[in-house]
């Protein structure tokens, strides 16, 4: 009798799992060809693997169930046979063979990124990315757009949650477009699952990988390798337009970019910067240095009473402008303007208990800059 | 197998912890050191663990051993237990064996695939989009980025040191060869001669590796911090040395023991096991002369 | 000699010196053993809070940087603390008495072997509570990440790997030497049980491997500290470079984390069946090319590196080929029940789990082996339902198994197994609720190793947070089952189970202290 209960018990627990895959909880068939031929190997594996689970698991629960001694089965002693051995060494062999031909191929369209349309430069950072389409001139970053009080359930979550981010990668359907893959500080991976898209970038080198969507849409991904602290929060997002929309936001943004140069030989007041600059500490400083300026000693040193932060201005740009990229403080001068440089710093100089009543032009960082 | 007259299986032993609290002493006083000097905080207790643990190591070492040997010279042993020490000390210097192969392996990768490639030659040749400055060359004298590890004047000529020490180290495991000889023989005036020559030899060999290391840091600009070949030659050459000079240690004390009128014809573990470990010191040299110095 | 006899002779040493100072192979079977439990334990706390995170979207209980050391401090625990002493536990215990030796070869360095660990262990726990936290780049380690981003902690972290290494690699070559040199008379290494070849195996692979990795833990550290670029491209270095030597490593280590355990299984299956082992020779050879195929297939860890198209395809083409032997061992086990005699108790049971979950997460690592396919699947939660499968219900089971299996010979007491068949079914159970949804999870595109995702994934992930806490209980009960044998359990018989064949089962129940002082007299069939 209680064995009867475990083969029940054995049973219920095998088939639990098949009502979940109705859910179609499964890899996104995608949007480009590669990814569904990806796609399709995958089914292809899984249901070779499924196939070799129910033979296998198969005879194992039919001599479970016959061949038990409660049923008075005498034990046979047979122990070795050259033939099924050979047969069973065999035929794997042969299924393997037929799977490495297919994701051969596969494999070898993936890795040929000749012949692009359109180049992007795709750059990691602690914890952002930076896009830059190579010859355009046009390049900006892409941070995390959920607000902290959904992160920390102050607030509703909204359905994108952690896959939203500022400035969404913009490409043309139906065009060949190339990553180059790079990092600057430690190694991410940049991963869209619909564009079956997955790989490293990796400080001091460069990866490439192609991708070419065949319908318009928004597509979202995530970091996929650990790279400190806020790994889980840079997220990626892919919109894929017509060739027309296209090249309109690509004006948009240069146009754009010209105003924010323009921006530099403006004069700014005290009260602007300090404004200006509390946005610019939270989307790039506050993950380190914490909104409060407090910091995460050892690592991430107190902005709050810093005696950098408190005392000679010029140092306290240079640590901005250059970092101490051995220490992990990133160099923000080939990150950010000089008008956000200028902003964060002077919001840092009167914040919290820092009360030095100094103001940092855009024309001093600009001038910083330059020299270097 | 014919003796199978009952292993010898110690009684209860106190080395052996006397060993893990010494080894976590000097270890994790080590790791203290390092991580004090680097936070710039007091270093003290770091120093008296590393140093006590050190002490403790030694005494354990000289403990345990001469637990050993007494047990030996009371003819506790039989063949089958020696035969153990043997394959353990074959193993052991297999183990070695794989450490050194990681490091030649980190030689050959850096040397065929990451510095062609920082220079853009190869599959990952974009890799200069970034470098656009450097140039791959063997030594490597420039790092891609030069601010941060500033280069090399010049290398170490192979044929001067290198080569002398090549001669001492191959000349040494001769005349080692010549002291088992001599031991086999029970001719002791031979082999406490040749086993001193090869002590002397050994050390000499070290000598002139510490003045090669002066030399590249104060006249060749060659440090750790010079980029890939300055880290990979000082690993490699580093390592070595380390264990030239445990395998001298070792020899110094098999020449105590030879003195103290231990080993016999027949049997002489202790003897043999150290002179593999110094065979073994020896062919990683000639591995490491050719690969790191010579091509 | 006088000494000489009264070693061979006395019992067991009273009292806490006992444990510390000894130098016999079931004494320290036994601290092995114990240790690894105790691990288990914390490793299985650092679970605790993960899945409890991990239980809501959102941030709650832990912070990010937290988090990320839990992260690693479990896979670390896990893998060198728990895994890994067990099976050396498990072959102190048994191999001396299956090979019909009196003790293991060099008896004092098992015990040096042994008590390193714990200070290994106090070092790496004790980074917990340093400034800046414990280690955070995952048991990985990956440069940059370890080296210039690292926490301070990350130099304790680097030397108490050593001591670890230290360990196995000492441990690993009284194994080796052991079987080479102490089986008993007559005993030709192809009558060896299957328990020991497979451990003679994973022994050479810890000699082999751990060298690489003190290796490149100590490459870390200069990294760190001393101003040398090996995983930095601006000094000519390359932070693949890391991942390499790492992988190179840390493969073969996966197969020393199941080896033994396919030993244990082929020892059990056999005698529940009451039936000999199909395919002796088979299972030995298939043993020995899964370990050499293990030392050639290190970069399928890093098929998104970018790795050049020739490697990406060696790569892909020998994992693939692993599953020729891995199945040889599988469809060997099977034949063994087919037509014997079966019964099911608490060992046995396990066998089973083991076979059909192993199997499972086999099957997943094959597909996660076609490169092309990897793409999507790696550094998923796919990938962590694939090892979780192999080493939970894989080397985890595997040890739990052999020690219901050999506990009354070790104690001479029975379990009761009643109480063994609840903590089967329920830890049976547990570990698939745990671990099933995470294939889901993972394939919809759920990231590993991080502290809040998004919305989609929260319904499985409740449901894998809930089979954790069900799966970690249970083990209560099992650590009660192990306690409540030692004290109060029915005597055990000499040979507790019908169809047991082997020399250890030739030994007074329970095994006295010393067995085997004169090698035993093979009867050979
Ligand atoms: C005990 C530990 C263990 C074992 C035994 C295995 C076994 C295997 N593993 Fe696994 N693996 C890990 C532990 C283990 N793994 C860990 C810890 C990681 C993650 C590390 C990290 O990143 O943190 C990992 C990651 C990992 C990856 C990297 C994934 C990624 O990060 O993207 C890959 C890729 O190829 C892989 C493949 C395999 C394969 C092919 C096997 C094979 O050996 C399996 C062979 C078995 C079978 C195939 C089933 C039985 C066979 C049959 C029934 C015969 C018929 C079958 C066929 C013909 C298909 N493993
Ligand atoms: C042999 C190895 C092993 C074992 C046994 C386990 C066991 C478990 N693992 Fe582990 N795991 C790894 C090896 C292992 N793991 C590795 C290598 C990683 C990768 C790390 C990395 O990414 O770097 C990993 C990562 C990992 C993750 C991914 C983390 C991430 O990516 O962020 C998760 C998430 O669910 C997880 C869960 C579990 C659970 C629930 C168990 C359960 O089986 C645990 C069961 C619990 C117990 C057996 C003990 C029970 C304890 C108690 C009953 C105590 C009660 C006390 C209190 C309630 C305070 N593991
Ligand atoms: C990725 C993490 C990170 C980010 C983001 C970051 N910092 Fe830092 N910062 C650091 C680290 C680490 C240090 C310590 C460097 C050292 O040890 O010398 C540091 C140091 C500083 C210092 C010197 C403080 C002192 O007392 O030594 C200043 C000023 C500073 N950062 C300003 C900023 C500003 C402004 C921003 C945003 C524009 C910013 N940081 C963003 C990590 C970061
Ligand atoms: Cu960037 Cu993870
Ligand atoms: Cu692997």
């Amino acid at each position: 009798m209680c064995r009867r209960l475990h083969l029940y018990c054995l049973a219920l627990v095998l088939l639990l799992p098949a009502p979940l895959w109705a859910l179609e909880f499964n890899m996104p068939v995608g949007v480009t060809d590669t990814s569904q031929s990806i796609f399709n190997l995958h089914m292809t594996i899984f249901y070779i693997c499924l196939a070799i689970a129910v033979v296998v698991f198969g005879v194992m629960l039919w001599s479970i169930y016959h061949h038990r001694k409660s049923r008075g089965h005498e034990a046979a002693q047979f122990h070795g046979n050259i033939l099924v051995e050979v047969i069973w060494t065999t035929i794997p062999f042969l299924i393997l063979v037929a799977i490495a031909i297919p994701s051969t191929i596969t494999l070898g369209d993936l890795y040929d990124a000749s012949e692009s349309d359109i180049d992007i430069q795709v750059t990691g950072h602690q914890w952002k990315w930076h896009y830059k389409y190579i010859g355009e001139d046009v390049d900006f970053f892409s941070v995390l757009a959920t607000p902290r009080e959904e992160i920390e359930n102050r607030k509703k979550k909204n359905p994108n949650y952690l896959l939203e981010v500022d400035n969404p990668v913009v490409v043309p359907v139906h065009k060949k477009i190339r990553f180059l893959f790079t990092s600057n500080d430690v190694i991410h991976a940049w991963w869209v699952p619909d564009l079956a898209i997955k790989k490293d970038a990796i400080p001091g080198f460069i990866n490439e990988s192609w991708t070419r969507i065949n319908e318009p849409g928004l597509y979202r991904g995530q970091c996929a390798e650990l790279c400190g602290k806020h790994h889980a929060f840079m997220p990626i997002e892919v919109k894929a337009v017509s060739e027309s929309e296209y090249e309109a936001w690509l004006a948009d943004q240069k146009a754009a970019q010209k105003a924010a140069m323009a921006a530099a030989d403006k004069d700014w007041s005290m009260d602007e910067l300090v404004k200006t600059g509390a946005g610019v500490y939270e989307k790039n400083c506050a993950a380190c240095h914490q909104a409060d300026g407090s910091g995460m000693p050892p690592t991430f040193p107190p902005l709050d009473g810093s005696s950098i932060v408190q005392g000679d201005k010029l140092e306290h740009m240079k640590v901005v402008v250059n970092g101490r990229v051995d220490k992990g403080m990133p160099a923000f001068g080939k990150q950010l303007t000089a008008v956000d440089i200028a902003a964060a710093i002077t919001y840092e100089r009167n914040s919290w208990s820092n009360k030095t009543g100094d103001m940092v032009t855009p024309a001093e960082v600009q001038d910083l800059m330059d020299k270097q | 197998m014919a003796h199978h007259s009952a292993y010898y299986v110690p009684p209860q032993s106190h080395w052996p912890i006397i060993g893990a609290v010494g080894l976590f002493l000097t270890l994790g006083g080590a790791a203290a050191l390092i991580y004090s000097l680097q936070q710039e905080s007091d270093s003290l207790l770091a120093q008296i663990m590393l140093n006590s643990g050190a002490l403790i190591l030694a005494g354990m070492m000289i403990g345990w051993f001469a637990a050993v040997i007494a047990e030996s010279r009371q003819g506790l042993y039989s063949p089958q237990l020696d035969r153990s020490f043997r394959y353990g000390m074959s193993w052991f210097i297999f183990s070695e064996v794989m450490f050194f192969f990681a490091f030649f392996g980190v030689l050959f990768y850096i040397r065929m695939f990451a510095v062609p490639w920082l220079d853009g030659e190869g599959d990952k040749g974009l890799a200069s989009m970034l470098w656009p400055q450097f140039e791959a060359t063997w030594p490597l004298l420039e790092a891609p980025n030069p601010d941060q590890f500033p280069p090399i004047r010049e290398v170490i000529n192979p044929w001067h040191i290198p080569l002398i020490n090549t001669v001492l180290l191959v000349g040494s495991s001769f005349t080692l060869l010549a002291a088992h000889k001599a031991l086999k023989r029970e001719d002791r005036g031979k082999l406490k001669g040749w086993l001193s020559l090869t002590i002397l030899l050994g050390l000499t060999f070290l000598g002139l590796q510490i003045y090669e290391y002066i030399h590249a840091y104060t006249e060749l600009d060659l440090t750790l911090k010079s980029g890939i070949y300055g880290a990979t030659f000082f690993m490699l050459t580093g390592f070595h040395g380390a264990h030239v000079t445990i395998g001298s240690i070792i020899l110094l004390v098999l020449l105590f023991r030879v003195f103290q009128g231990h080993f016999t014809p027949e049997s002489h573990f202790g003897f043999e096991a150290g002179s593999w470990y110094w065979h073994f010191v020896d062919v990683v040299w000639i591995f490491l002369f050719t690969t790191v110095y010579l091509l | 000699m006088s000494a000489h006899a009264e070693t061979l002779h006395h019992g067991p040493a009273k009292g806490f010196s006992r444990w510390i100072l000894t130098t016999n192979h079931k004494d320290i079977g036994t601290l092995y053993l114990v240790f690894s439990l105790i691990m288990l334990f914390i490793g299985g706390t650092m679970a605790f809070v993960i899945r409890a995170e991990l239980f809501q979207p959102g941030l709650q209980l832990v912070m990010p940087e937290f988090f990320n050391q839990m992260t690693t401090m479990h896979g670390l625990i896990m893998i060198f603390g728990a895994v890994m002493p067990a099976f050396v536990g498990l072959a102190n215990w048994q191999v001396p008495l299956m090979i019909g030796a009196p003790d293991m070869a060099l008896p004092r360095l098992n015990n040096f072997s042994f008590w390193i660990l714990p200070f290994a262990f106090t070092m790496l726990l004790s980074t917990l509570f340093m400034p800046g936290g414990a280690p955070n780049f995952g048991w990985t380690f990956y440069a940059p990440l370890s080296t210039t981003y690292a926490p301070p902690s990350v130099t304790f972290f680097v030397f108490a790997v050593h001591m670890m290494g230290i360990s196995s690699i000492l441990g690993a070559i009284n194994v080796i030497v052991t079987i080479f040199n102490m089986r008993a008379p007559g005993m030709k290494m192809m009558d060896l049980p299957l328990f020991v070849w497979t451990w003679l195996i994973t022994a050479f692979l810890l000699i082999a491997v751990m060298p690489v990795l003190a290796a490149v833990v100590t490459m870390v550290l200069m990294d760190v500290h001393f101003g040398t670029s090996f995983f930095s491209a601006a000094g000519g270095g390359d932070p693949v470079l890391f991942q390499h030597v790492f992988w190179f490593f840390a493969h073969p280590e996966v197969y020393i984390m199941v080896l033994p355990a396919f030993g244990v299984i082929s020892e059990i299956i056999p005698t529940f069946a009451r039936k000999p082992l199909f395919g002796y020779r088979a299972m030995v050879l298939a043993t020995a090319s899964i370990a050499f195929l293990s030392f050639i297939v290190w970069a399928h860890h890093m098929f998104t590196v970018g790795m050049p198209l020739a490697g990406e395809l060696f790569f892909m083409y020998t994992t693939m080929l692993i599953a020729v032997p891995t199945g040889v061992k599988v469809f060997n086990w099977i034949s063994t029940m087919f037509k014997g005699s079966m019964t099911f108790e608490t060992p046995m049971l396990f066998a089973i789990a083991f076979i059909v979950l192993f199997t499972i997460g086999g099957l997943s690592g094959l597909m996660l082996a076609i490169a092309p396919a990897d793409f999507q699947y790696h550094d998923t939660y796919f990938v962590v339902a694939h090892f979780h499968y192999v080493l939970v219900p894989g080397s985890v089971f595997g040890i739990i198994a052999g020690v219901y299996y050999w506990l009354p010979k070790w104690t001479g007491k029975m379990y009761d197994e009643k109480l063994g068949q609840w903590h089967f079914w329920l830890s049976f159970i547990g570990v698939n609720l745990t671990f099933f949804p995470m294939h889901f999870v993972g394939l919809a595109g759920m990231p590993r190793r991080i502290p809040d995702y998004a919305l989609q994934f929260a319904d499985f992930n409740m449901l894998t947070s809930l089979g954790a806490f069900l799966f970690g209980t249970t083990q209560l009960l099992f650590v009660y089952i192990l306690v409540k044998t030692v004290r109060s359990g029915k005597p055990a018989e000499q040979l507790p189970w019908e169809g047991a064949r082997g020399l250890e089962w030739s030994v007074p129940t329970p095994a006295p202290y010393h067995t085997f002082t004169t090698p035993p007299e093979l009867d050979k069939e």
